[in-house]
């Protein structure tokens, strides 16, 4: 009997529909939120990820809409997030289907709202998204996609906001973010080993190795990627297949 | 047929409304004590607060009902806090009662572990369960909660291991609860559904 390590396909969305962010050229449309998450619920995600990155107000104004038309597709998890200012915005986005949401920028501003969110929802439906930098032997937070540094120690805020009620930890390493080199093992076992909740491994993800090195020397309960999923290059369920015969807990089964 | 979904106030409904429907199952939300006297059966789905849960049971008035539908016999479906309600008491709640089905105090889990656990894990199977018919012994299912009832509790038939031995399936005549999200846990958690679906009719 063991827990399994989950595999999480992300969806950043703006204005209703997946896309990517491409160097030189801005965002590529990768297609449909719903289709996606319904190709991933059946390949064996096992849980999906979808967050808002619209930059405008008219796109922000589908989110909860995207959450819906996403939730009927799964049978599995699903966690929403990208712009949750205040206790609100979170229930929305529960009643719109999701089973978590994650917070980040207004929780710097105003570590109350992690608190408030999970007196109400419980701890497992409230997840801190960790952006970060490496800066000497250490990271530090940042906020507004990666924009604003915000002179926080990532482990300390991390453990912050795990006193006040997140459940989780979903942590990105900028650094490594679009490089295609693979997860910030270190970053992901230095946080995995601070606080007593699980952590979600963001960024860099490029091969099936990197999935296994940050489970194992990266100690992490989770790991998400999104574009490299979307290409149909590489299946979840190959890559499934491949960490269960290298001793990964993994749940092949759907 | 009829299943009551106890709507608390809180929780994510809609998706284990839908996966009933999937199933071909008709689904009323339930918000007073007569809706849980007409229904066929119940669930009792939960998420959040155990203090939040029990006392938005009370505020509509449903706690008796649910008493009655347990001394009836009535087939019901607790699911996470739903299971943990239909304990005495929790260590999220010193001081408050549950439902008092069983009388068993729900624990948190303890700090060797991580806590929430958050992921899909597997059962071992203790005693016969209807609710497990049909599903290989290696089959994960998702789960997402901080306390949990000890697998020592009476009504357990299957476990789960994190930090302590907790119920993870529980059955005690037309009773049932499960620890896990079945309308998370993808085809297998569908099956635990129907399951119980076939287990009304």
């Amino acid at each position: 009997m063991t827990l399994a390590r989950r595999i999480i396909p992300c969806l950043d969305v703006d204005a209703g529909r997946v896309v990517k962010g491409v160097e030189f050229e801005g965002l590529r449309d990768m297609g449909d939120p719903a289709e996606l998450g319904a190709r991933y619920n059946r390949e064996g995600a096992d849980e999906l990820v979808v967050l808002d990155i619209s930059a405008s107000v008219e796109g922000r104004a589908t989110f909860l809409d995207t959450i819906r038309r996403v939730a009927e597709q799964l049978n599995i998890p699903l966690t929403a997030g990208g712009g949750i200012r205040k206790m609100e915005d979170g229930r929305a986005v529960l009643r719109a289907g999701a089973d978590k949401v994650t917070v980040n920028t207004a929780a710097v501003e105003r570590p109350e709202l992690i608190s408030e969110l999970s007196q109400q929802f419980g701890a497992q439906a409230v997840v801190l998204s960790l952006d970060v930098k490496r800066k000497g032997d250490s990271w530090e937070a940042y906020t507004r996609g990666g924009r604003d540094a915000t002179g926080l120690d990532a482990a300390k805020w991390a453990a912050e906001a795990v006193q006040r009620g997140a459940g989780e930890i979903l942590l990105t390493s900028i650094d490594r973010d679009g490089t295609c080199s693979g997860f910030d093992c270190e970053l992901t076992a230095r946080i995995a080993q601070t606080v007593p909740v699980p952590v979600i491994a963001s960024g860099g993800a490029s091969t099936f190795e990197d999935f296994l090195a940050v489970y194992t020397e990266g100690r992490a309960d989770a790991a998400l990627a999104a574009s490299i999923f979307h290409q149909e290059t590489r299946s979840i369920a190959a890559m499934k297949k491949f960490l269960a015969e290298r001793g990964v807990p993994i749940r092949l089964s759907r | 047929m009829k299943i009551a979904i106890v709507d608390y106030g809180a929780g994510n409904l809609p998706s284990v409304e839908r996966a009933l429907l999937k199933l071909g199952v008709e689904t009323e939300r339930a918000i007073e004590p007569r809706q849980l006297e007409s229904a066929e059966a119940i669930v009792l789905p939960g998420v959040g607060h155990f203090a939040a849960f029990v006392a938005g049971l009370r505020e509509r008035n449903l706690t008796g009902a649910l008493r009655a539908a347990f001394d009836a016999g009535k087939p019901m479906l607790g699911i996470c806090l739903g299971l943990q309600a239909m304990f005495a008491a929790s260590d999220e709640a010193p001081g408050g009662a549950g439902l008092a089905f069983f009388p068993e105090q729900v624990r948190a889990l303890p700090t060797n572990v991580k806590s929430p656990h958050i992921g899909w894990n597997q059962l071992r199977q203790t005693r016969e369960s209807s609710l497990l018919r049909g599903i290989p012994s290696d089959a994960y299912f998702y789960f997402a909660h901080s306390f949990a009832a000890p697998a020592t509790a009476e009504p357990t038939v299957a476990a789960c291991d994190h930090g302590f031995p907790f119920a993870a399936v529980i059955e005690c005549g037309s009773v049932r609860g499960v620890q896990f999200h079945p309308e998370k846990s993808g085809e297998i958690g569908a099956q635990v559904l129907r399951n119980f679906v076939e287990s009304i009719q």
